[in-house]
């Protein structure tokens, strides 16, 4: 039973950062870009959405939404200004740009909201429900936050392979150059690609901080680079792998803190991690690419 | 001695040349005004870690420009350098009274032993590419920073103690070297800009050694086109694995000298955050390009501290700058006037 | 490349010429006067996090002790404060240059750092250059002594992190005796394993039951703590000591609350700013007990008076870094006021008065009555146990 217990703990947890590595994975594979920014786009939904709930007093559903508005626009902003002007460069740039961004949306969220910890609100009023006469508790934000996660990939996959951004987005994915032949517009796709992104984001900045409600300037930091890693276990690029990457890299470290080391969680983690890399090297659902000459 | 103006300035070796020159300009102008006019603590305070991330910079630069690997994870071989560095000055520190030559001795271990750890981590490593690779030097920077931090490790008249994730050490009268997440502290301060000097000259020696080789040539082959290099019977992952342990061994000498120049030093201190800093110093220098290196790192170094002055918006102004200069580097006008510049200055040493 | 070196140049030129510029140094006879009249202006110096992950505690410090100053300045004292306190984001590295900043502004007194860590990197540096220094809140013993060296001139206002944890074996020894104890702690986190460390052997020597003790987290996994939870309540823990700080500490009382677990929550020190939080649903920290030297809401005139100063300038409810920080200026003010420190003094003697001063001296302040320092530099005062009633800290004892 208290198997059980870690299993679930440790699928919401992935699930949040299967969420987060969504983001990651669809900027990469379509821009071909490391976004490090991406963690903070979580931050500043979080305290969109904190402001909603409890200073605008807007009720939940609504905070949401502006959360995710706010993020999407932010997303697109950043992606206009800091990384479209650097298309041609190489990519360490782009990524010491992502890595600018970065700090620059940490030190403006210190200096507009403060540094010390926020704490988020239940936008839940009800909180569990037991099981096998009250051995198992399971809370309903685990349940909604699985679902979530469930819905957007259903979601996300569908668009992917029915819309016409959709298509236009796994073209540019394939291949740039071939793809504005055809008369895609590269910079909307990619436009639209960062704006989902950073939606997505905001959900899963919600669900984070429904769960664990601190909110601070540094709170996508951490989240971040798991989700990253997430990506990367998954294979980057991938969207089921994302979900996979970031579900499975949820219940190992979660199982790892239970019954292994809490103090070596992370250690164990990564060393999972480079095990399944070195057995599959592109990631467990990544694709082989065969480099011509 | 037109010759020799030839083979130092010539197009071959300008870089080398201007590399060493700098640095040794360098040493000699603060060596001769610190020793004339009192400098400030800040200024002096600032010599030895500049130093450090100068090498640490180098020694990414050999893995990220020279040999094409993204490393996110450096911070983990300074982290073995440093922690070496402090146990071997901690534990000699009665037998070793001369400073220098403790200094030497743990620069030394702490260089070899991150350097044996380079060469076993690149064996995985180097089975990888591309972003996988990336992830897998932060996934070992991570795994570093946590074993270390579950490190306790002491001595007394009698015996060698050492306990992993609790600290179980019975220490008679002893002294703890290292006490997991408080690191090491009471470390005597031996390093010194001298010592960081000289460093800097060894490493930009090794460096330009390996460049210039055989090894050298092959790895930046490997670089351009793997598939070209492979054909032609460069023995790839032979040459990578070269660069990656040499470039430990580098950081790991960096480490120490950071390390003995504190007297505390915390495993927290090399996480992710220090390999992306030391990253951007490498970026921001050019790939590949060494005196950029040294130019950026100490500019970015120092920058925080001239920014002190903007109080709370320091480190917005910061990220600031970051992000400028990065767009303006890469932008097409900014490309063709520096290019011009460029062209220009080639121009003259052709004259000469 | 030429221009980069022009550019690397002017900048070590500027360097330079900005140490010579204020390159006097410290403890010389150079302190300003007002304009003839009695007063001395004394420069009292500090560092701690302005930014990066720790910049709240550093905020809390510099505001209770510019607070202070002003307090000082205002009033008719001879003594003034010229006070400056610069950034070191909580890092050892940074703490030597904040250190090398304040000397080189010619700092004669000192609050220190304000976290353990930098406080650490520079304790040897004050010592060495001879300036006071007491810290609000750097609570290892690494800032004022090591297993060689007495740091003589090195103090603390807050506890040590071994008495804390000391503090806290007694405490539950005498009233719950009977509890099983599980702890949740931040493995790599200096404070919280050292009172974590000195709390398992007190409760060991005092016989209680810890049932639970591999509750570590660290920095990269601070967010989710329902794996240690879980396992305390298999353990049969029904008291859970947090030694830790408020912020994770509110994420562990939720999800303790999601889970339908309800032990004895017992913190520190650190706990203290919890209620403070904003957003924090106060009524999970019904019944938390917390070991602190300061109570925001405690009665008494001079509380009241900094509490309601400290909102009115900063919007917040001012915690216990912010209290230390205060009462460090006083106390330093104190000493300054019983050595004689008047324009005609000479500072060079100022180092070893103040030592004498602060071994001698005791001082009634906001975080306790009747403190005195023992010449370690630890600080001795009275821990008080309180426990939440209602939204508010009510004597536990």
């Amino acid at each position: 039973m208290t198997f059980l217990t870690y299993l679930i703990s440790g699928l919401a947890l992935g699930s949040v950062y299967a969420i987060i590595a969504l983001g990651y994975t669809m900027v990469y594979g379509i821009a071909k870009m490391l976004n490090f920014a991406h963690g903070d786009i979580i931050m500043a939904g979080g305290y969109v959405a904190f402001f909603a709930f409890t200073k605008f007093g807007l009720g939940p559903f609504m905070s949401i939404l502006l959360s995710v508005i706010v993020s999407t626009i932010l997303g697109v902003v950043i992606e206009r200004l800091a990384y479209r002007p650097l298309r041609q460069a190489s990519s360490l740039s782009v990524l010491i740009t992502a890595i600018g961004v970065s700090y620059f949306l940490q030190n403006t969220a210190q200096l507009l909201f403060g540094a010390d910890t926020k704490i988020f609100p239940a936008l839940l009023t009800e909180k569990s429900f037991t099981l096998f006469d009250g051995q198992l508790t399971i809370s309903y934000l685990t349940i909604i936050t699985i679902v979530t996660c469930i819905i957007i990939m259903i979601g996300l996959t569908t668009f992917i392979n029915k819309t016409k951004i959709g298509k236009a987005m796994r073209a540019c994915a394939e291949d740039k150059g071939a793809a504005q032949l055809m008369g895609i517009n590269i910079d909307t796709t990619i436009s639209i690609t960062f704006a989902i992104g950073s939606g997505l984001a905001a959900i899963a900045a919600v669900l984070l901080c429904s769960t664990y409600p601190s909110l601070s300037p540094t709170l996508g930091s951490m989240p971040g680079i798991k989700a990253f890693t997430a990506a990367v276990f998954g294979g980057i690029g991938s969207i089921p792998g994302a979900l996979l990457g970031g579900l499975l890299l949820g219940i190992i470290e979660n199982l790892t803190k239970a019954y292994l080391s809490t103090q070596l969680s992370d250690a164990i983690v990564f060393a999972v991690l480079i095990v399944v890399l070195l057995i599959k090297p592109t990631g467990l659902l990544g694709k082989k690419e065969n480099v011509k000459v | 001695m037109k010759n020799l103006i030839n083979d130092l300035f010539g197009k071959k070796n300008r870089a080398r040349t201007i590399s060493f020159l700098m640095v040794i300009f360098a040493y000699i102008l603060i060596e001769v005004l610190t020793k004339s006019i009192r400098m400030s603590r800040l200024f002096t305070s600032l010599l030895v870690p500049t130093c450090c991330y100068i090498i640490l910079g180098l020694s990414l630069n050999l893995v990220v420009g020279f040999s094409g690997e993204l490393s996110l994870g450096h911070a983990g071989f300074m982290a073995i350098g440093a922690f070496t560095a402090v146990c071997v000055s901690g534990l000699t520190s009665s037998v070793i009274t001369n400073e220098t030559l403790r200094l030497m001795l743990a620069v030394f271990v702490g260089g070899i032993l991150s350097g044996l750890f380079g060469l076993i981590i690149s064996v995985p490593v180097l089975k990888l590419s591309g972003d996988y690779l990336a992830i897998v030097t932060l996934a070992f920077g991570q795994i570093i920073k946590s074993l270390i931090t579950n490190i306790y490790l002491g001595f007394d008249a009698d015996s060698m103690q050492f306990s992993f994730v609790t600290n179980e050490l019975n220490l008679n009268n002893g002294k703890m070297l290292l006490s997991g997440p408080m690191g090491a502290t009471d470390t005597a301060k031996i390093s010194n800009f001298t010592s960081g000097f000289v460093l800097i000259l060894i490493t930009l020696f090794i460096i330009y050694s390996l460049i210039d080789s055989r090894y050298g040539r092959a790895i930046m082959a490997a670089r351009d086109n793997r598939i070209a290099a492979e054909s032609i019977g460069i023995n790839i992952s032979r040459t990578k694995t070269l660069a990656f342990a040499i470039s430990a061994v580098l950081a790991g000498l960096a480490g120490a000298l950071y390390a003995l120049n504190y007297s505390t030093l915390q495993p927290a201190k090399f996480d992710f955050n220090t390999s992306i800093l030391v990253l951007v110093y490498v970026v921001f220098g050019g790939l590949g390009n060494i005196n950029g290196t040294i130019v950026a790192t100490t500019v970015l170094y120092i920058l925080p501290e001239l920014l002190r002055f903007l109080k709370d918006y320091r480190m917005l102004i910061y990220a600031i700058v970051l992000i400028v200069v990065m767009e303006i580097t890469n932008s097409e006008k900014m490309k063709q006037f520096f290019d011009k510049g460029k062209n220009s200055i080639f121009k003259k040493g052709e004259d000469a | 490349m030429k221009k980069l070196l022009v550019v690397l140049l002017s900048l070590l030129c500027a360097l330079t010429l900005a140490g010579c510029g204020n390159g006097g140094g410290n403890g010389g006879n150079d302190t300003p006067t007002d304009g003839g009249d009695e007063t001395v202006t004394v420069k009292l110096g500090g560092s701690g996090p302005l930014s990066g992950d720790a910049k709240v505690y550093g905020e809390a410090v510099r505001n209770a002790a510019q607070i202070a100053v002003d307090e000082i300045n205002a009033s008719a004292s001879t003594i003034k404060f010229d006070f400056f306190m610069e950034d070191d984001m909580a890092d050892p590295e940074k703490a030597v240059t904040a250190y090398s900043n304040l000397y080189d502004k010619g700092m004669q007194v000192s609050i220190f750092t304000v976290t353990s860590g930098a406080g650490a990197a520079v304790a040897a540096s004050y010592d060495e250059d001879k300036i006071f220094a007491i810290t609000p809140s750097g609570s290892s013993t690494a800032l004022v002594y090591t297993d060689e060296k007495n740091f003589t001139g090195n103090f603390q206002m807050c506890f040590t992190d071994p008495n804390q944890g000391i503090a806290s074996a007694d405490y539950m020894a005498a009233k719950f005796a009977d509890k099983k104890i599980g702890i949740i702690y931040k493995s790599d986190d200096v404070y919280s394993a050292g009172v974590y460390e000195k709390f398992v052997a007190q409760a060991a020597a005092n016989g209680l039951n810890v049932v639970y003790k591999d509750g570590a987290f660290t920095d990269d996994s601070s967010t989710d703590f329902s794996t240690q939870l879980t396992a305390a309540k298999d353990a049969g823990a029904d008291l859970v000591f947090l030694p830790i700080y408020y912020q994770p500490a509110s994420t562990i009382l939720k999800q303790a609350n999601d889970m339908g677990y309800a032990p004895v929550f017992f913190g520190v020190d650190g706990m203290d700013g919890i209620l403070t939080l904003d957003g924090f649903d106060k009524s999970l920290a019904e019944g938390l007990y917390l070991l602190t030297p300061f109570a925001a809401d405690a009665d008494d005139d001079l509380t009241k008076a900094f509490v309601a100063e400290y909102e009115k300038r900063y919007g917040e409810t001012p915690n216990q870094f912010a209290a230390d920080a205060y009462d460090c200026v006083y106390a330093i003010h104190q000493a300054l006021r019983d050595i004689g420190v008047n324009s005609e003094y000479d500072f060079d003697n100022l180092y070893a008065a103040m030592v004498d001063q602060f071994t001698t001296m005791s001082f009634n302040g906001l975080t306790g009555k009747d403190m005195t320092w023992a010449e370690n530099g630890e600080v001795s005062k009275a821990p008080k146990a309180v426990i939440i009633e209602n939204g508010v800290y009510v004597s536990a004892d």
